[in-house]
Formats: C-alpha cells, sequence, structure tokens
C-alpha cells in the first residue's frame, strides 16, 4: 500500500495534474475569501466555501480520471496485480494519494480563520469555520472515492472525467430537481416504479440474464404495489425523501452552521467506504470476466 | 515448482484456453510455444495471477495461485509482453517502486535495485525517464524488475519481441545466466530461440496442447519420421531415377519440379524407415556414371516439428505430416 501511495504522489506531481488541482481550488476559494470575507466583511468562511463546492465537481475529475483507467491503458496494471499486495491495498494506496493531493489546499484554508482574526472575529466563529473546512473535505473525499471507483470501470481517462463529472453534477443538483418532484403518493409510485424498470434493465445489461432481471423487475413490482395498497400515506414524499441520500452537497449545510453532525460524518465516511469497495469489485470483476 | 491443471479460460463463447495442464520442474528453462493466438500470454497471465481462470488450477509451490495469491506471487517474476513501465519514472526509480511493492525488506532495496540493474546492464540510463528509453532497455528494465526480490520462476512472455539482432544475442545470454538461479518459462514465436535456450518445450495451439517434452526428444521423434533425402546429379533424368528405383531400401522416388540448368537433376528419395541408404546410393549413381553434386538427409528442424504439431488436422492440405502427434508423443493432455 505504501509503495503504491508514494508513487501514485509522485505521479501526482511529476505531471501538471496535480498543481493544477491544488492551484484551482486555491484559486477559486481564495477569490471568494477575498470578496466576501476581507471586502464585504462576512466572519464566515462558509460564505467562500458554499460558493466553491460546485468548483468541486469540475476539478475532481481531473485528478481522479487517470488514476486506475491509465494503468489500465498502459498496461502497468499487470505488475501491480501480479505482485504480492492484495488488490485493497492498492486501491487504497490510490485514494490516501489523492486524499492528499485533497488536503494540501484544504490545509492552506485552515489559516484564513487566523487571517480574519486579525480582524477580530470570535472564538465561536473560528471553531464555526473549522467545522465547516471539515465538512468541505468530507465533501470533497466522497468526490474522490466516486472518481475512483468511475475511474476503474474504463480504460479510457476521457470516459472517466466525463462520467464522474456528470454524476458529480447530478449529486449536486438533485436536491433542486426532487423538490420538482410531486409529493403525492401516487407521484412516488410512479416514480419507484420506473426505478425498479431501469434496474432490471441495467441488470439485464450486465448479466445478460433474462430470467433473472425480468423476475427481480416483477418481484420489485408487486412487493412496490403491496406496500402502496397496505399503507398509502407513507408514500407521501417518499420518492423525494428517498433519493435526497444521493444529494451529497445538501449534508454539508449542517456543517456550515457550524453543526458537527456524526450522521453526516457517517453519511460521507460510509460512501467513501462503499465506493472504494466497489472500485476493488470492479478491478476483482474485470480479472474474472 | 508449477503445476497447471486443467486451466481453462473462456471470454463469453470463445475459449481462449482449453484444459490445459502442465507441470515445471526446478533448473530448468520451458519454451512456451504456439501460433499467433494460441492462448500463450492468456495461460501466462492466469499463471501469474494476473487475471482469474474459468475453470482449473495453477499451484506454485505449493500455493494456488487463485487461493492464496500473496504467497503464490512471492516467487514468481512477470515480465508481460509490453513491460509494465511508468513512462515518467527514471529506471531507479521505478525499479525500487516495483521492490517495495514485491515486499522487499527496506535496507535491501538500494542493494538488490543495484544488483539487478548491473545485471541486465541498464546502469547507464539510471537517470534517464523511462519514456526516452529504447524499445531494448525498456525491455531490460521489465527484466529487472521481473528479477527484484530474486524470485524462483520467472516468466518471461516474448523477451526478445523488439529488440534488434545485438541486443536479442545478448537477451538469450542473458536469460541463459539467469537458469543457474531461476527456473524460467518463456514464450516465443521465434524458434531458433527456443531451440537455443530452452531445455523443454511446451506447444499450444488454439488453446490447446499438444505436446511437452524435452526438445531432445521432440527433434527425435520427428527425425524418425523424416525419411527424405534430397539429391542433385548431373545425368539423363531417366537414368538416374532407374537407377535410383533399384537401390535397395529405397521407397519411392521423384524428381522434384525445379530443375538445375547445368545438366544436372534434382530428386527426392523416400526411403524405408531405418535404413541408411546413403552409400548404396552413392555406389549406385557412380557405377551409373552419373556423379552426384549434392546430397541431404534434412533433419527436421524445430520449425516443421512447429508447423507439425500445430497444423489444424481440417486444413485443405489433407493429411497432417505426423499421423497425431499424440499417440508418439508423451502428451499430458486434461
Amino acid at each position: 500500500m505504501n509503495a503504491v501511495f508514494k508513487r501514485e504522489l509522485k505521479s501526482c506531481f511529476n505531471s501538471m495534474t496535480g498543481y493544477i488541482f491544488i492551484a484551482f481550488i486555491i484559486f477559486i476559494v481564495s477569490m471568494f475569501f477575498s470578496l466576501y470575507n476581507l471586502y464585504a466583511g462576512s466572519s464566515l468562511i462558509r460564505n467562500s466555501l458554499n460558493g466553491v463546492s460546485f468548483a468541486l465537481f469540475i476539478i475532481i475529475p481531473i485528478l481522479t480520471m487517470r488514476v486506475m483507467a491509465e494503468e489500465r491503458k498502459q498496461k502497468t496494471d499487470q505488475l501491480l496485480y501480479t505482485s504480492p499486495v492484495k488488490i485493497t491495498d492498492i486501491v487504497l494506496g490510490k485514494y490516501l494519494a489523492l486524499e492528499v493531493t485533497f488536503l494540501i489546499p484544504v490545509i492552506l484554508f485552515c489559516f484564513y480563520p487566523f487571517i480574519m482574526k486579525i480582524y477580530g472575529k470570535t472564538e465561536e466563529s473560528m471553531a464555526m469555520d473549522f467545522v465547516a473546512l471539515f465538512g468541505f473535505f468530507l465533501l470533497g473525499s466522497l468526490y474522490l472515492a466516486i472518481g475512483l471507483f468511475l475511474s476503474s470501470i474504463t480504460e479510457s481517462q476521457v470516459i472517466a472525467a466525463v462520467l464522474t463529472f456528470g454524476i458529480l453534477m447530478i449529486t449536486y443538483f438533485i436536491g433542486g430537481l426532487l423538490s420538482l418532484v410531486p409529493g403525492s403518493a401516487i407521484a412516488s409510485l410512479i416514480g419507484f416504479v420506473i426505478v425498479v424498470i431501469v434496474v432490471a434493465f441495467i441488470l439485464y445489461a450486465m448479466t445478460k440474464h433474462i430470467v433473472v432481471s425480468v423476475s427481480v423487475g416483477a418481484v420489485g413490482e408487486i412487493a412496490l404495489l403491496i406496500a402502496f395498497f397496505a399503507n398509502k400515506t407513507m408514500f407521501e414524499g417518499l420518492f423525494a425523501k428517498v433519493f435526497s441520500v444521493l444529494d451529497c452537497s445538501a449534508k454539508l449545510d449542517n456543517f456550515f452552521y457550524g453543526i458537527f453532525d456524526f450522521t453526516n460524518v457517517a453519511y460521507y465516511v460510509s460512501g467513501c467506504v462503499l465506493f472504494i469497495f466497489l472500485t476493488v469489485q470492479a478491478v476483482q470483476k474485470r480479472r474474472y470476466s | 515448482m508449477i503445476e497447471v491443471n486443467n486451466l481453462t479460460k473462456k471470454y463469453g463463447d470463445h475459449t481462449a484456453v482449453d484444459h490445459i495442464s502442465f507441470h515445471v520442474k526446478k533448473g530448468k528453462i520451458y519454451g512456451f510455444l504456439g501460433p499467433n493466438g494460441a492462448g500463450k500470454t492468456t495461460t501466462m497471465n492466469m499463471i501469474t495471477g494476473y487475471i482469474g481462470a474459468t475453470e482449473g488450477d495453477v499451484k506454485v509451490n505449493g500455493h494456488d495461485i487463485f487461493e492464496e495469491p500473496e504467497l503464490a506471487k512471492k516467487s514468481i517474476g512477470y515480465l508481460p509482453e509490453l513491460p509494465p513501465l511508468y513512462m515518467e519514472m527514471t529506471p531507479e526509480e521505478y525499479l525500487k517502486f516495483a521492490a517495495e511493492l514485491k515486499g522487499v525488506e527496506k535496507q535491501k532495496i538500494k542493494s538488490m535495485v543495484e544488483d539487478v540493474m548491473q545485471m541486465t546492464g541498464v546502469s547507464d540510463m539510471r537517470r534517464r525517464l523511462i519514456k526516452n528509453l529504447s524499445k531494448g532497455y525498456r525491455q531490460r528494465v521489465g527484466l529487472a524488475q521481473a528479477l527484484l526480490g530474486y524470485p524462483e520462476i520467472l516468466i518471461l512472455d516474448e523477451p526478445t519481441v523488439g529488440l534488434d539482432p545485438k541486443q536479442i544475442i545478448e537477451m538469450r545470454q542473458l536469460i541463459k545466466n539467469l537458469k543457474e538461479n531461476h527456473t524460467i518459462i518463456l514464450s516465443s514465436h521465434i524458434l531458433t530461440e527456443i531451440s537455443e535456450v530452452c531445455d523443454e518445450v511446451i506447444i499450444i495451439t488454439d488453446g490447446k496442447l499438444v505436446a511437452s517434452d524435452s526438445l531432445a526428444n521432440l527433434s527425435r521423434l520427428s527425425e524418425l519420421k523424416n525419411n527424405q533425402i534430397n539429391l542433385t546429379v548431373r545425368g539423363n533424368e531417366k537414368v538416374i531415377l532407374e537407377c535410383v528405383r533399384r537401390v535397395n531400401g529405397v521407397k519411392s522416388v521423384k524428381a522434384s519440379v525445379s530443375r538445375n540448368d547445368s545438366g544436372a537433376v534434382d530428386i527426392i528419395v523416400e526411403r524405408k524407415a531405418d535404413m541408411d541408404i546413403r552409400e548404396s546410393l552413392f555406389y549406385a549413381l557412380a557405377n551409373a556414371k552419373c556423379p552426384i553434386l549434392s546430397m541431404r538427409a534434412d533433419k527436421k528442424s524445430l520449425e516443421d516439428i512447429f508447423l507439425d504439431m500445430t497444423k489444424m488436422p481440417d486444413t485443405s492440405n489433407g493429411e497432417a505430416v505426423l499421423e497425431n502427434p499424440k499417440d508418439k508423443l508423451q502428451v499430458k493432455e486434461g
């Protein structure tokens, strides 16, 4: 794990990618910082960070796109997977290298509250700022894990970047989109019915097993209908509630208001673990198919 | 050292490797032969644990590569067809990384990297970027990587492809030198290379094992089957053919299609098995005042053996040259 981590980190900074990534984030955050905090005199860094989270889903794909895809394309993964190292360790090594790259600008931002302190900032708002920065770091970590996973399912860096960008954008805007979904029980039911059909299609595309996918789809739909007729009120607004789980930037709000909420920490951490696990599975699956 | 049992790899409906079994013994060089697309690389990738098998197992020093991959991979050094090099690193950095990856102890890494660079002759290039190295040097860096940790088994996939003739000779010499401490499996479609370097030959075609035997055995067998003698004789074609036909032990004789200008005739004589008729041919033709200009009893080269073995039974030229190699050779088939 150590070896992979070191090499990955080095390669980040042997090419322009690492520098561009860090420079871009620092530039955006610092720009907002000087506008909101220094000129406009807002005392909390969250106003700057709030404007910045969109920048993350633009720049993170640039950092993560090559991580797995390039190894596969250049066949250097042959060295990794024939070495006496667990695949989990390889993936973890790579993920940690990404984390460290991202941590560099975040650590720099930790000094910004001290700059504001010169202009008379309270201890309380300092603490709030650090909680906000921690949330920002967690969001970035989750984005990195998603990017890592999407890089592992393709050989092409471009496809990896576009996929990551698309999916991160969806998670960013999904909060707004879900508020447009009508809250009635029947609308939720229709939403779920469509989702089950889509899942069945994806299952078929992946396994080419018609019986399994059709039966999964059928069982899902029947279960939905039974649940719907058993308890209609439960379905009210359920669709939006369930899918708001995908809205990873909304979980940031609590951090921005200085609330160190463990459910949200757990949300981000388990999201990272899930995507690292999926990356390992994607690598394994490719070796066996 | 390595036991391969019923190894099979299927890609959808296509069977790339079909129930291959063979054993690799310590201290020998094994040549892995087969036409393009025969499944050599796939087999090697499975033995080294890069890809999984659909069926069957591989045991390296008693450890199953799929069950205990970390233990099994420890004793294998692998040089894939395309050396897995990071272009933005220098050979020294790369080898240090690979050594660490292979779990070489920290204090030994430096001397080991030094050592393998010496062995493969890349010391002079240590500070250049790999992307600026020539194909030959990249191949050497790849080999150096495989040697790290001094694994007992080296698996080399076409180690001389793309090298110039001088480099090829050097690479072969290097491989021969490695024989003392390593068991080597190398794949190639350059047959002279195999016959020069290897002790044992494993031939596969179409994903199936057709022969696994020592080189000496293989050539002896096919030599026995070669009953042809090629002659160039000066004189009248009819007289010569008549004369040769009367020699004891001659099965058939025919003039070859291409004729000599200088009044000489090329003929091909087929002898009965287990009889050396060269002397009798000489005296018979001498008596007929038809001087022999040249006489050759061709030994079968590995090339012919290879072609015979890998010939598809259903190709249009009908009978395979070897009636059925499986009867004659001790073929281990799954």
